[in-house]
C-alpha cells in the first residue's frame, strides 16, 4: 500500500533523510515516531507530493509518486501539520473546493460532504465561515476535508498538536472509526501515548534514519516490562526489569526515592538512541 | 485540466466575500487621479485632439488592469505564506498548467472589475468613449492576461511577502507612470521612447486608447500583448514546480 525505499531528502547541506525503506499493508495503522527534526514530516511531505524527493523510490498503492504523480495523490488524503483551511470559506466551501479539486461528481460530493459533516460532528455548522471555529472543530474539518475524495491512505502529521487533552482523545477516537473503515493510516506524531493508543505499528526515526520498526508491544518488551526511574545528580536513571517482583526486589534494596512504572515506548526509543521523543 | 475550475472557483469565491471592500479600494486610487489630474490639474489641458479626461480614462484603465491582475500575485503568497492553502493544491491531483490557469483567470477577473469601476467613475466625471469597440476589450483582456500570467509566475519564486512587495515597487510602479497612462510617450526622447516600447503597458495604453476614441488601433500591439502573455504564462507553469521546496 505504501511503499518507499533509499529515500533521500537533502536541503544544501543538510540531511534531512537519510535513504529511508517502508512497506505499509493495507488497512494498517502505522505511527512515524520521532523527536522534532528527525525527518518525519519531510517524509510525509515527499509521500504527498508537497517536496521533491532527492533520491529514491516510493510508491502509493502501486503508483509511483513522481512517474504516476496524479494518480498518486488520488490514492492520498492529507491531514497537514498547520491548519491550512480557507478561513474565509465556509466549512461546507470548503470540502466542496477539495472534491472539485478531486474531480467528484456534484452529486456523489454533496452527498459525501454531509455523510463526513454528521461523522465529524459538524453538520449543524456547515455554514460557519472556519475562522469563528474552535481549534479542535478545524482540526475534524481538516480530517474530513481530507476523506471527501475517499482515500484508500490517509496521512496524518501531527494532528493532535497543540490541543487539549480531551479533544485530543475525540481526534484519535475520529482516527480510528476511520482506520476501521479500511483506511490506511500513516500517523507523524511526537506524542508516545498516541502512537501507543493506536498504531499496530510504530517506526522510530532519529536524525533521517529508522531505526527501529515494529508493533509497540515488541518495541516495547525489548527493554522489560516494569521500569523504576531514580534521581541521580540531578538527572533521572531509569532501570528496567522483566517482572515486577524483581523492580520491588531492587528497590528494597535500596533507600532513595524511585518511582515503579511500566515500560513504554519512550524508554523503548530512549535505549536506542539516547535521548527522548519530545 | 479540469482543475483550473477548482482553483478558479476558490477565487471567486474569495472575490464574492471580499468584493465591497475590494471595490471601495479600488475606486481610491482611480477617483483621486481622476480629481487631481483630470479634473483639477488638466481642466484647460487637451491632448491630441482630447481633453486630458478623455485622454486619461483609457491610461488609468490600462494601469488598473496592470495593477489589479498583478495583485494576484500578492494573494497566492499570502495563500503560501500564511495560510499554506497553497499546499492544498499541491496535494491535489492537477496539473501545472490547471493551477497557472486558475489563478491567472482570476487575477483576470479582478482586473475586468476595476476597469468596470472606472468606466463608471468616468462616466461621473461626464465622459463616454467608444466602450462597445470589441478592441478596447480584447486589448483589457491582454493586458490583464501578461500581468496576471507574470505575477503567478514570481509568485512561485518569491521566497517571502518582503520579496513580492519588492517587485510591485521596482516592476509595475515605475511601469504604471511610464507605460503611455498619465502623458503620450511621444513627449519623452527617443531614446526612452525605444525603451518603453518593450514595455507591455506601453502598448496596452496605446491600444486601448485608440481603441476607446474610436480610432484605427495598432496591429503589432496586440501581437506583442499576445506574444508577451504567452511567453510569461509559460513561465508561470514552469515555475509551479518550483514553489516545491
Amino acid at each position: 500500500m505504501i511503499d518507499f525505499k533509499d529515500l533521500c531528502k537533502e536541503y544544501g547541506s543538510i540531511s534531512a533523510l537519510r535513504g529511508v525503506s517502508l512497506h505499509v499493508p493495507k488497512g494498517e495503522f502505522f505511527a512515524y515516531l520521532g523527536p522534532n527534526g528527525a525527518g518525519k514530516s519531510t517524509t510525509l511531505r515527499i509521500l504527498t507530493g508537497l517536496t521533491k524527493m532527492t533520491s529514491g523510490e516510493a510508491y502509493l498503492n502501486g503508483f509511483h509518486i513522481e512517474r504516476d504523480s496524479l494518480q498518486a495523490k488520488r490514492q492520498c488524503g492529507l491531514v497537514p501539520q498547520t491548519i491550512n483551511l480557507d478561513q474565509e470559506l465556509t466549512v461546507y466551501e470548503n470540502l466542496n473546493l477539495h472534491g472539485l479539486l478531486f474531480r467528484i461528481p456534484a452529486r456523489e460530493r454533496a452527498g459525501k460532504i454531509h455523510e463526513l459533516l454528521d461523522y465529524i460532528g459538524l453538520a449543524d455548522r456547515k455554514g460557519s465561515v472556519v475562522s469563528r471555529l474552535s481549534g479542535g472543530m478545524k482540526r475534524r474539518l481538516t480530517i474530513a476535508r481530507a476523506l471527501v475524495h475517499s482515500p484508500v491512505i490517509l496521512f496524518l502529521d501531527e494532528p493532535t498538536v497543540g490541543l487539549d487533552a480531551g479533544i485530543r482523545r475525540r481526534i484519535w477516537a475520529l482516527i480510528k472509526k476511520i482506520q476501521n473503515n479500511g483506511t490506511t493510516i500513516f500517523l507523524t506524531t511526537h506524542y508516545i501515548e498516541e502512537a501507543e493508543f493506536l498504531a499496530e505499528r510504530v517506526a522510530f526515526l532519529d536524525e533521517g534514519r529508522i531505526i527501529a520498526v515494529d508493533t509497540p508491544e515488541a518495541l516495547i518488551a525489548r527493554q522489560g516490562t516494569w521500569a523504576i526511574d531514580r534521581v541521580v545528580d540531578d538527572d533521572i536513571k531509569t532501570v528496567y526489569f522483566k517482572t515486577r517482583e524483581e523492580a520491588t526486589q531492587y528497590s528494597a534494596a535500596r533507600e532513595e526515592s524511585f518511582s515503579l512504572r511500566r515500560v513504554n515506548l519512550e524508554d523503548a526509543f530512549l535505549a536506542l538512541t539516547g535521548k527522548k521523543v519530545k | 485540466m479540469y482543475g483550473w475550475l477548482a482553483v478558479y472557483y476558490r477565487e471567486l469565491l474569495i472575490l464574492k466575500r471580499r468584493f465591497p471592500k475590494m471595490l471601495a479600494s479600488m475606486s481610491v486610487s482611480p477617483l483621486l487621479y481622476l480629481i487631481a489630474f483630470g479634473y483639477a490639474m488638466g481642466k484647460t489641458v487637451t491632448i491630441q485632439g482630447h481633453t486630458y479626461m478623455e485622454f486619461l480614462i483609457p491610461g488609468l484603465v490600462a494601469m488598473s488592469s496592470m495593477t489589479r491582475a498583478f495583485g494576484i500575485g500578492s494573494e497566492i503568497n499570502i495563500s503560501r505564506f500564511y495560510w499554506h492553502i497553497f499546499e492544498e493544491f499541491q496535494a491535489a491531483p492537477i496539473n501545472n498548467i490547471s493551477y497557472a490557469l486558475g489563478e491567472t483567470l482570476a487575477g483576470m477577473t479582478r482586473a475586468f472589475f476595476a476597469v468596470v469601476l472606472i468606466i463608471l467613475l468616468g462616466l461621473l466625471f461626464g465622459v463616454v468613449l467608444r466602450y462597445d469597440n470589441p478592441m478596447f476589450w480584447l486589448a483589457i483582456f491582454l493586458n490583464s492576461f501578461v500581468f496576471s500570467s507574470l505575477a503567478v509566475g514570481l509568485a512561485m519564486i518569491v521566497k517571502s511577502h518582503a520579496d513580492q512587495a519588492m517587485l510591485t515597487s521596482f516592476v509595475i510602479t515605475p511601469m504604471a507612470f511610464l507605460g503611455g497612462t498619465f502623458f503620450p510617450l511621444s513627449r519623452l526622447p527617443v531614446w526612452a521612447q525605444n525603451i518603453l516600447y518593450f514595455v507591455p503597458l506601453s502598448h496596452a495604453s496605446k491600444a486601448i486608447r485608440a481603441a476607446s476614441f474610436g480610432e484605427p488601433v495598432s496591429l503589432p500591439s496586440y501581437l506583442f500583448l499576445a506574444g508577451t502573455g504567452a511567453a510569461f504564462f509559460f513561465m508561470a507553469v514552469c515555475f509551479v514546480n518550483r514553489a516545491r521546496d
